[in-house]
């Protein structure tokens, strides 16, 4: 069961987004990525991250593609007729060969290490949200917050890109002038 | 039990994939589309592991690349805004002031 719901998910995730890469239409691409999102948070699940199924599902496919939508939908783009580099086949051609070359190291490479003390009996213990939040506010607390400080930043930065066009376009006028 | 391995190779392909549409495609808003699922691919390595090595720091990092990803998106597409306001195309290749 677990090797199905594996196959299922891996196997439309890859060809999600290879149907990202190959649309020619954006707001097609922006559906693709939509399904490769949907189905990397069932590889969550089968990975025992519940929170981050939900985290997944809520900013990922939630957020952060509605905004990749809606700048579509302003910018309001043709369909262009050549999509792709004219040199795309060379491309193509080293990215086969880099990927049989990590693929046949990846899996010939040995694992393993420490394990740690989060195992599946102790997540269970209090339940995965629990687990996440008392590790969060306790080991990576300053992260928590350098990360709080990086989205105002990113925030402020995309209001002063995206502000008033008169003035930019003023901007530009005097400058070419 | 699914190994490791399965879930390292689906996400060197997913990653390869991604790489691809960063260097193949021509429009902006779609390589970084491309980025995002690289950042995928990093993600489900990072759970993976966390999993395997019964560790709550890959789920963390996971965590933290997803907010990164949406300061990087909004950043982004603030830049195509601006860009495609200048009258350049949202075509990377037409982008090429800084280029001599």
């Amino acid at each position: 069961m677990m090797w199905l719901l594996f196959g299922y998910f891996s196997a439309v995730s890859i060809v999600a987004g290879v149907m990202t890469v190959a649309f020619r239409n954006p707001v097609h691409c922006g559906m693709a990525l939509l399904t490769l999102l949907l189905h990397v948070a069932g590889l969550f699940v089968l990975l025992n991250a519940e929170f981050l199924f939900a985290v997944q599902i809520i900013v990922y496919a939630g957020a952060i593609l509605v905004l990749y939508l809606f700048v579509l939908m302003l910018l309001n783009l043709k369909t262009e007729e050549q999509h792709l580099h004219r040199k795309y086949k060379l491309s193509l051609i080293a990215a086969g060969v880099i990927l049989g070359e990590l693929l046949i190291l990846l899996i010939q490479s040995p694992y393993g290490g420490v394990k740690g003390t989060a195992s599946p009996q102790v997540i269970l213990e209090t339940g995965p949200s629990q687990a996440i939040g008392i590790t969060m506010f306790s080991d990576y607390l300053l992260l928590f917050e350098i990360v709080g400080v990086f989205l105002l930043g990113a925030v402020i930065g995309a209001i002063v890109l995206a502000k008033t066009p008169s003035e930019v376009g003023v901007k530009t006028e005097t400058e070419n002038s | 039990m699914i190994p490791l391995e399965a879930y390292v190779a689906v996400s060197a392909i997913l990653f390869m994939t991604g790489l691809i549409g960063v260097l193949v495609r021509r429009n902006f808003i779609v390589v970084l589309m491309c980025v995002e699922i690289m950042l995928n691919a990093a993600n489900i390595n990072l759970v993976a592991f966390s999993h395997y090595l019964e560790s709550m720091a890959g789920q963390m990092a996971a965590l933290f690349i997803i907010a990164i990803a949406a300061g990087e998106a909004a950043i982004g597409l603030a830049i195509i805004i601006v860009v495609f306001r200048g009258k350049i195309a949202t075509n990377v290749d037409e982008i090429n002031i800084l280029k001599w």
